[in-house]
């Protein structure tokens, strides 16, 4: 249907994101991410206690006015270490993401425009990546290289981005079969400026909805990791490894791994519901066809 | 009328909620009878809301819409006021419909004799034992070959008329008392239209039947149907016998879409239809039609106008029905551009064959004879700088993948393409200069396909223009607000994106686009196939004017010779991607020429009741060409012999530039009727 | 028909020839072998250059790589790091277990989730399919650690209806696995239903849609007909893909799972391998989730060839 208003490119971005907070799922996903992007930023300055001070009088206790979610095996502060344990978590998937989103969806826009047998041999390397089991490539590095952020970092862009090229290829794919990129062919244009003005505004929106999701499963990944004991390490205050100690003493102090399971299960949903409506709003999500 | 009608619509509303939350109708009170072997046509544009009234009339509105108010009486009941069940048992059973596109509307995992025997067992009063010979005798009266072998098959294994000829023997498999077509014939080849209109015709007639024919045709509709009611932004404007609504229809809206039809009979450009039909929801006070209107007076501004019967039994919406006689009818009047005689040579393609298939690694080693025949070949053709070539065939003849050679998106497997200047034109578009990429551009068939929805209008016609000129900023925007002047959208375009266009503007930002380069040769994939036929005559119109100022070389694709007729100076026929016949319009549309032609010619279909088209040949489909011979060899009404099926037709001069490619002797191939 | 599937069979062989490539590399790159694992602190002078003598490390490389992949293919996947078991032979129990615990999650997951997709679809925007949906967001979302926690808290301690802390050696007969199979696949199920579920609900939603579920209705089907005869065998084709992934996930290990409720499976051994660095343990696992996925891929596309008559004829015009 046609509208006679013409939409300023700077204000789409704003758009969108009322037009997301306009549905349930858009508005309570919105909610989550900000209270907890809010959280991670101001936390150091709100915490009521120091994360690695340890208090050998009150191991595992309960909840109180003074610690609300009791304290830890070693005496500290759950409270504190849930308001500080999504730092690391925000730090490393917020700039290995959009890293695996932008190598991932631009080798996979040049595949899916170029074909031929680069395309099929690239192929069918991303499908033995996808091939191996997934958290393994992560393990090894980590086991050889430590867990610091600096290695945490790459590892995850670089496995992360190649499930991407295979989304963004399908997606170019698509594009790449519409009259418009024959008729941009046959002026002449280049490849790049093909994929610059003719594909990549017309995938950015799938590549978008799949980067939130796939926050969302680094997040997992991350957490994964920690809690497996190959993250984050002791005594920095991060969820997954907090439920890992938790679990330990769950029959005693379930308050213990309660309190970072809320929070990353939280964060996690509040990322997918986001996502779910920037697709709804971008009209990405199937079988919604309008009428008339 | 004596008998009372079979289906009885009456003051029909139907609407859906907007986004505002807002009712918005898109039916406004429509009356419609129908009586036992009775047929009639329902007429209008997209939009119109015709589909959905024939829908309605089986008590079906698609998702998101509703009824608003007034009924659909059927066997004394209210169609909408039915249960289920009670609706399952007249749909498919004494209503039938047939859907616009059977390819869609068949279940693609059943195979067609599941869905046959299905329709049996829900409405068939035979034994059950019987139904697998019903089948095949319902087969057999839609006339499709070997209805056995038809069962078997899944429907995407049939051609688009075999597809369209099952939904039709599925409907016939309840023993309706009345057939609902949406758009039946839609999308098929013109001798498969005229076959499945005709097969139509005489089962009405056999079964009285009665017919709601929805079309946006009036060629068709003046075919089969004895009463037509035409409609205008979802609403009835005038109703009436087939005969008068033709001849002389007393609403000007039906005029002017009768104007804007081509029509094979008079070289001339048909008469454009300015203005575009009230979105749903829009203020709808004074008469729907005025702000289109020749005659529109304050009086139809401001008040509604009631249907008013006149004299010849037409029933129209107009306060002025006698004035309408006033509205020309005649083509544009339009001075139609001609190239000058001898000028020089723009294009010329020398033994072109093309190929799809690309041969595999074993195929390379084999001898070139075990391969299929190319889709395309022997393509030799030449274009003078401003002339307009047509080239006409069905689905399938090759036209597109011609025109896509010449844009160097498909290489050719032989042959040479030469500019008029005798360079050689590089058959890879990567592989061209600058120059000459300018020198040829393409306009598509569909414009929601070939325009970036995501660019602004701006921004389309900047593309061209940057790469070619080098144009920036101000520069750039104003010569792209000029390119708009010059296909009539105004500067306030600019900004908008495809989206925000109608289909006929968008085609314009796509024309445009095209003669942002300033081209010599300009490609027409079919463009105005996908248009509404009043929009259809302003393209028309629009190209006709670029032609006499730019003095450029148009090479227009369409499967419409009615079309290509009004715009072409010389026509091209092509079969199965082999030239049959290639001369002036006039002498192509004339006599001699080629069985094919003839075939094609007539098929076509003409709004007037008097016109009667000849069905020469069956329509079987052909898939791939074949191997040696005429290219026509198997549907040929005049095949003479061994000769058609191992011998490649010579070409045989007739008059100045006009050549025929078949064996029998040209003065044979003037007679007029070689059956 | 049968050349396309060779094609795709042949393509398979290529993708696990690839993962044995860079598994093998991999293992090459990082930095140490499996003497220095095994000798740790003697990892040094003679000790060093006997032991990688004895295991044959001094050979070059596409020797030792012809060499384990040539054993691979038989299913002999040397002996592990500390130079003394089969690696066969452990991995073996491993794989019956992950296959038990899978074959679980299946059984019950395949036709739940299909089942709940094809109603939140039918019935789309009505309480049921916001119910499903809401549902299936969560149960993607939350980690598969944190469900499983949440489960062993309710079960195992608040309601003690199973033991907290097992610890069944790997090659117990698979009765004595209950307890902690019954949470780890519950969690599983959990998952893989709301993944399908949510394919199949878009799917279904897409096919009622379609004309010729239209069409059906208009030729007086009855609707219970159109949705099983018409609407789900096509809404179901593009489901096989999806649930061919889960399988090869749910087959590949699932690491974190295993690892909460301690179940012996594929899963909890590479974990195992990984921190005593067992590469060739590590190299042996790779290799069997990576055929296992290849093979379930594999076994998807055949099967939609094979189902869809449109793929299937498409193909043979073609081959």
């Amino acid at each position: 249907m046609s509208a006679a208003t013409t939409t300023p490119r700077r204000s789409r971005a704003l758009n969108t994101l009322r037009d997301m907070a306009a549905r349930p799922s858009g508005a309570i996903g919105l909610t989550l991410v900000t209270l907890h992007l809010v959280m991670a930023l101001m936390s150091p300055w709100i915490a009521p206690f120091d994360y690695k001070e340890m208090n050998s009088a009150l191991i595992l206790g309960g909840p109180s006015a003074e610690h609300l979610l009791g304290t830890d095996h070693l005496g500290r502060d759950v409270f504190t270490r849930v308001l500080l344990g999504g730092r690391e978590a925000f730090l490393v998937t917020g700039i290995a993401t959009p890293i695996a989103m932008l190598w991932g969806g631009m080798l996979g826009v040049l595949l899916g425009l170029r074909g031929g047998w680069i395309d099929e041999a690239m192929m069918r390397l991303v499908d033995a990546f996808l091939a191996l089991p997934g958290i393994l490539p992560l393990l090894v590095l980590i086991t050889v290289f430590g867990s610091g952020n600096e290695v945490l970092t790459p590892t995850l862009a670089f496995f992360f981005g190649i499930p991407v090229i295979r989304v963004a290829r399908a997606a170019a794919h698509e594009v790449v079969a519409r009259d418009f990129i024959s008729a941009a062919r046959a002026r002449g244009h280049s490849p790049l400026s093909i994929v610059r003005h003719e594909i990549l505004p017309n995938v950015t929106d799938t590549l978008l909805v799949e980067g939130a999701m796939r926050w969302s499963w680094m997040l997992l990944g991350f957490s994964a990791l920690s809690f497996l004991g190959f993250g984050v390490a002791p005594p920095m205050a991060d969820w997954g490894l907090m439920i890992s100690d938790a679990r330990v003493y769950m029959s005693l102090a379930p308050w213990g791994v309660l309190g970072p399971m809320i929070a990353l299960s939280s964060l996690i949903i509040g990322i997918n519901l986001s996502a779910d409506a920037l697709a709804k709003t971008l009209g990405l999500d199937q079988g919604r066809k309008a009428v008339v | 009328m004596a008998n009372p009608p079979l289906i009885d619509i009456r003051g029909l509303c139907v609407g859906f909620r907007g986004r505002s939350g807002a009712m918005l109708p898109v039916l406004h009170g429509i009356d419609l009878q129908v009586c036992r072997g009775e047929s009639i046509g329902i007429v209008g544009e997209s939009g119109s809301g015709k589909s959905t009234l024939a829908l309605a009339a089986m008590g079906y509105l698609k998702h998101g819409l509703q009824k608003i108010s007034g009924e659909v009486i059927y066997d004394g009941a209210d169609m909408f006021a039915r249960s289920p069940s009670e609706l399952a048992k007249i749909r498919g059973g004494q209503l039938g419909l047939i859907p616009q596109n059977s390819g869609q509307a068949l279940t693609p995992t059943m195979r067609i004799g599941r869905q046959l025997d299905e329709a049996l067992r829900l409405h068939c009063s035979l034994p059950e034992g019987a139904h697998s010979d019903r089948a095949i005798d319902l087969l057999t009266q839609v006339r499709l070959p070997d209805p056995a072998a038809i069962l078997r098959r899944y429907p995407h294994e049939l051609s688009g008329g075999q597809q369209q000829r099952v939904a039709i023997a599925m409907a016939l498999a309840g023993e309706p008392d009345a057939l609902l077509l949406d758009e039946p014939t839609t999308g098929l080849d013109v001798t498969t239209q005229a076959h499945i209109l005709d097969l139509l015709r005489e089962l009405a007639r056999a079964r009285n039947m009665a017919m709601v024919y929805v079309s946006h045709d009036l060629g068709v509709i003046a075919r089969v149907c004895d009463r037509v009611q035409v409609l205008y932004a979802g609403e009835t404007v005038l109703e009436g016998p087939v005969r008068a609504v033709l001849k002389s229809p007393d609403h000007p809206y039906a005029r002017g879409l009768l104007a804007s039809i081509p029509r094979l009979g008079d070289r001339s450009l048909p008469r454009a239809l300015d203005g575009r039909p009230p979105a749903p929801g829009a203020d709808r006070t004074g008469c729907v039609f005025a702000p289109r209107c020749a005659l529109a007076t304050d009086h139809c501004q401001t008040l509604h106008p009631p249907i008013i019967t006149g004299e010849a039994g037409q029933a129209t919406r107009c306060f002025y029905p006698e004035q309408t006689s006033e509205i020309d009818m005649t083509g544009s009047g339009a001075p139609l551009s001609c190239c000058a005689e001898n000028s020089p040579l723009a294009l010329s393609l020398n033994g072109v064959a093309i190929r799809y298939d690309r041969p595999g690694a074993l195929a390379r080693f084999m001898p070139a004879r075990s391969r299929p025949p190319a889709t395309v070949d022997d393509i030799t053709l030449s274009l003078t700088l401003g002339e307009t070539l047509g080239l006409v065939g069905e689905s399938g003849s090759g036209k597109s993948t011609i025109l896509k050679t010449i844009a160097g998106l498909l290489p050719p497997a032989e042959g040479t393409l030469t500019l008029g200047d005798g360079t050689a034109l590089t058959p890879r578009v990567e592989q061209r200069r600058p120059d000459q990429l300018r020198r040829i551009q393409m306009v598509f068939q569909n414009p929601d396909e070939s325009l970036n929805p995501r660019q602004s209008v701006a921004n389309i016609l900047g593309q061209p223009l940057r790469l070619y000129f080098g144009l920036k900023g101000r520069e750039l925007r104003a010569r792209a607000a000029e390119l708009l002047e010059t296909v009539r959208l105004g500067a306030h375009y600019l900004d908008r994106r495809p989206g925000q266009l109608s289909g006929g503007e968008k085609q314009r930002v796509a024309i445009a686009r095209a003669f942002a380069a300033t081209p010599e040769i300009v490609l027409c994939d079919e463009i105005t196939s996908a248009l509404d036929v009043s929009v259809q005559a302003a393209v028309l119109e629009l190209l006709n004017d670029l032609k006499a100022r730019h003095q450029s070389t148009f090479v227009f694709v369409s499967h419409d010779l009615t079309v290509v007729r009004a715009l072409s100076d010389r026509v091209a026929v092509l079969y199965q991607g082999r030239l049959c016949e290639i001369g002036p319009a006039a002498a192509v549309y004339g006599a001699p020429s080629h069985p094919y032609t003839k075939v094609l010619l007539n098929a076509v279909l003409e709004p007037d009741p008097d016109h009667v088209p000849h069905l020469l040949t069956e329509d079987a489909t052909e898939l791939s060409p074949p191997a040696c011979g005429c290219p026509f060899k198997h549907r040929c009404p005049v095949k003479i012999g061994r000769l058609c099926d191992t011998d490649t037709p010579p070409w045989q001069e007739a008059t100045d530039g006009h050549a025929i490619r078949c064996h029998i002797p040209l003065q044979d191939l003037s007679k007029p009727d070689p059956v | 028909m049968i050349q396309l599937l060779l094609r795709r069979l042949a393509l398979g062989f290529v993708t696990v020839w690839l993962v044995s490539v860079i598994i093998f590399l991999g293992v090459e790159a990082l930095p140490g072998d499996a003497c220095t694992a095994v000798l740790e602190r003697d990892a040094h002078g003679e000790a060093l250059a006997k032991c990688r003598a004895d295991m044959g490390l001094n050979a070059p490389a596409l020797a030792r790589y012809v060499d384990w992949a040539g054993g691979a293919i038989q299913g002999d996947f040397g002996v592990s790091a500390n130079g003394q078991d089969s690696i066969t032979e452990i991995v073996g129990y491993r794989v019956r277990n992950s296959l038990l615990l899978a074959a679980g999650a299946l059984s019950v997951g395949i036709p739940l989730s299909i089942l709940l997709g094809a109603m939140a679809g039918l019935w789309r925007d009505t309480w049921v399919d916001i119910l499903f949906s809401t549902g299936a967001i969560f149960a993607m979302t939350i980690p598969e650690f944190v469900a499983a926690t949440i489960l062993i808290l309710i079960f195992a301690i608040w309601l003690g209806w199973v033991p907290a802390i097992v610890l069944t050696p790997a090659d117990a007969p698979p009765l004595e696995f209950f307890p902690e199979f019954v949470l780890a696949a519950v969690v599983l199920t959990m998952i893989m239903i709301a993944h399908i579920m949510r394919m199949v609900r878009s799917s279904v939603i897409e096919v009622m849609a379609s004309d010729y579920v239209q069409m059906a209705t208009l030729k007086g089907v009855p609707y219970w007909q159109i949705v099983f005869r018409h609407a789900l065998p096509n809404a179901l084709l593009p489901a096989i893909n999806v649930i061919a992934l889960t399988v090869a996930w749910l087959l590949g290990g699932v690491v974190v799972v295993e690892v909460v409720f301690n179940y012996p499976g594929l899963g909890r051994l590479l974990i195992d391998a990984i921190s005593d660095r067992d590469l060739p343990v590590v190299q042996a696992i790779t290799m069997i989730v990576a055929a296992t996925y290849v093979g379930v891929n594999l076994v998807a596309d055949i099967l939609g060839l094979v189902l869809n008559p449109r793929l299937r004829s498409h193909h043979m015009r073609r081959g």
